[in-house]
């Protein structure tokens, strides 16, 4: 699969695994807080109105995240 | 005295479990090297008084957002006992390396699992026992919310109080890296003690959201909630209001006048007119903000909020505010007081600041009174319902301009990344007890400061003792008189100056005051305004009023919230300044077209 597929790129309803996250500081300590990690499963449940924030799903955890955010997860399509 | 401090996530149900175990005594504290509010209580644990104190929820000791620097500086400046970290049992998979930290700092540590009914409901199983013996530390599952478990909690935080020994303040930023071996142990214990379904059944969350959250619907729903939110506060809360002002005055008839009728005119009427009606703005303060902490309780609590932000954060970002500001907003509207004090839930001190400068020009049921009664007076039954509209629009107009303004200068530093828990009703018992401290919190920090002003208002407005009381003799009218170089730009002239600094105790009494300064009432006053003013200078007048500065409750919450004066008179500065801009624009531009 394409390797620069990142969180932002994943529709409605598609999961995905965690490959990198290209983020520091404050963002990336919550991120990590909310259960992010490399080679976790990660789910899109929905994509907010008029280029909105992203609802996506970790484990047992909702989060919405901005577009601006979620572009520096990289993530990998599960394969079957 | 021992002191227990509690720390955990954000959504672990942390501050139900210290409502649970401390009940309604808890007071707000200030502490050595912390700047916030933070909660704590005594309560007696066997024989002995213990101190529990409620740190910010955080999601690591290693972050730099507020909420965490506090939690870091709170356990290296106060000695503490023993930490009871609270975990939320349903996602026991990401916050277990929490209470690992929390083990680094070497400080006795009990770990406390919250909505434990809930994880079991979701098929997760937890072995406590060999948890604990794996972590080193004594494991509780419980339910705060229902009270489930709470024997056992205060049995083993006793002893481990009674076991531990006090330990000098950790260098908690030393705790800081390693992650990577708490990563490994978390996972471990995780293997060993904990049972998690492949997959969780799908709940009725899910299904809630696909409504409220919907593409097209939850918008349309969110602004209806909003509505039925606001009737029912402030429909609920005007009898309230109207009951509380009724048994003042019967207080004031049947005590207080014939008690102080053997007193000097001016020391009854700064008893009662100055010091009583102080008392009296405050109390009536109360229903509304009872009702307001009610409704904020439900959709806090029950997750809604953070729906909100999800709604509304593709407009609200670009003003440099979220969902839970505008929701604040919308709040303004019926009262700024509880509004501002709402603006807690937002964890950023800038993105609260912003939203709290943003709140006051919110059009208030105080405020829709004053124009009530104007338009009534200078306008036609036709035209009066657009000019009440066009003051909404530009209430809305000024407040996001305001936010645009600022944006730049309170910059939020805690990224918009925010759990979506799942949808919970909080018990009567949570609802009330939240209603019960913030009214005693606005009672403690506001009270004084708003009878200082109501007495302030009071004496400039009838000294010197020789002249009308009210009058254009009096101190305010050599005020207003003072002020005329500036104010009949804008078409205001001597008496509605007057009215105006009486209108910065309450709007409400605006309209009052112009009676006392006309020597009429009702549709007499009326009368003569219609004939006194035009329509140009009317207009101005609301717009003035509905900008120049919030009531002095307002003034007192905006200092006691931001706990900064510079915050506050940058507020009224700017609010004065926008006001005056805006008539002068109005009036002005009005008069040169001819009107």
């Amino acid at each position: 699969m394409d390797s620069n597929l990142n969180l932002n790129s994943l529709k409605e309803g598609e999961s995905a695994i965690i490959r990198a996250i290209s983020a520091e500081g404050a963002l990336y300590h919550r991120l990590v807080g909310l259960g992010f990690r490399v080679g976790k499963p990660i789910a899109v449940v929905r994509h907010g109105r008029f280029k909105g924030p992203l609802q996506v799903r970790i484990g047992n955890t909702d989060i919405i995240m901005r577009r601006s955010d979620a572009e520096r997860i990289r993530v990998i399509a599960k394969t079957a | 005295m021992k002191r227990i401090a509690l720390v955990g996530m954000p959504n672990t149900g942390k501050s139900t479990f210290f409502n649970r175990l401390t009940g309604a005594s808890a007071r707000v504290g200030n502490w050595p090297g912390i700047t916030v509010d933070l909660l704590s209580a005594r309560i007696i644990l066997g024989g002995t008084v213990a101190q529990v104190v409620d740190l910010p929820g955080i999601y690591s000791f290693h972050g730099f957002s507020e909420d965490e620097k506090v939690v870091r500086d709170f356990l290296e400046n106060n000695p503490v006992d023993l930490v009871a970290v609270v975990l939320n049992a349903t996602q026991i998979d990401r916050q277990l390396p929490f209470a690992l930290q929390v083990a680094r700092l070497g400080l006795p540590t009990v770990l406390l699992l919250n909505m434990a009914d809930e994880a079991r409901h979701l098929g997760i199983s937890i072995d406590a026992r060999r948890m604990a013996e794996l972590l080193r530390m004594p494991v509780i599952l419980l339910s705060a919310k229902y009270g489930n478990g709470f024997q056992s909690v205060t049995q083993t935080l006793l002893r481990a109080l009674d076991s531990g020994t006090a330990h000098a303040p950790p260098d908690v930023a030393q705790t800081f890296s390693e992650d990577h071996q708490i990563e490994t142990a978390a996972a471990a214990v995780m293997r060993a003690a904990v049972r998690v379904p492949r997959r969780l059944p799908e709940n009725a969350t899910t299904r809630i959201d696909r409504l409220l959250l919907h593409p097209w619907a939850g918008l349309p729903l969110f602004f209806l909630f909003m509505f039925l939110l606001f009737q029912f506060i402030f429909t609920l809360g005007k009898p309230m209001q109207d009951g509380v002002a009724w048994a003042l005055t019967e207080l004031r008839t049947l005590w207080l006048e014939p008690l102080t009728a053997g007193l000097p005119a001016f020391a009854s009427g700064l008893l009662l007119d100055g010091i009583y009606s102080g008392v009296g703005t405050v109390a009536a303060f109360v229903p509304i903000i009872i009702l307001f902490f009610l409704v904020m309780t439900l959709i806090e609590d029950s997750g809604y909020l953070s729906r909100v932000a999800f709604l509304m954060d593709a407009l609200m970002a670009r003003l440099g505010l979220d969902g839970r500001s505008f929701v604040m907003l919308l709040m303004g509207f019926g009262c700024n007081v509880p509004a501002l004090m709402g603006t807690r839930v937002m964890r950023s001190r800038d993105l609260r600041l912003l939203t709290m400068l943003v709140i006051p020009f919110s059009l208030c049921s105080a405020r829709l009174q004053v124009f009530l009664f104007i338009t009534a007076a200078l306008f036609t039954v036709e035209t009066a319902p657009a000019v009440l509209f066009s003051l909404y629009l530009l209430s809305f107009t000024t407040a996001l301009t305001t936010a645009v303004a600022f944006k730049n200068r309170f910059v939020s530093n805690e990224p918009f990344v925010i759990e979506l828990p799942p949808y919970r009703l909080p018990t009567w018992r949570q609802i009330f007890l939240r209603g019960w401290h913030e009214v005693r919190h606005f009672l403690r920090r506001a009270s004084k400061f708003i009878t200082a002003g109501v007495v302030a208002v009071w004496l400039l407005t009838h000294l010197p003792t020789d002249v009308p009381a009210g009058g254009v003799d009096t101190l305010a009218g050599h005020i207003a008189a003072w002020l005329a170089p500036v104010l009949s730009p804008i078409g205001i002239d001597a008496q509605l100056s007057l009215a105006l600094i009486f209108g910065f105790i309450a709007k409400e009494i605006v309209v009052g005051s112009l009676a006392a300064i006309y020597g009429l009432e009702g549709d007499a006053l009326m009368g003569l305004m219609a004939q006194r003013l035009d329509w140009v200078q009317a207009y101005s007048f609301m717009l003035f009023t509905l900008i120049y500065l919030p009531c002095l409750s307002t003034v007192a919450t905006l200092r006691t919230e931001s706990k900064s004066r510079a915050f506050m008179f940058g507020s009224i500065f700017w609010s004065l300044l926008l006001a005056w801009l805006t008539s002068f624009v109005f009036y002005q531009g009005a008069r040169s077209l001819g009107f």
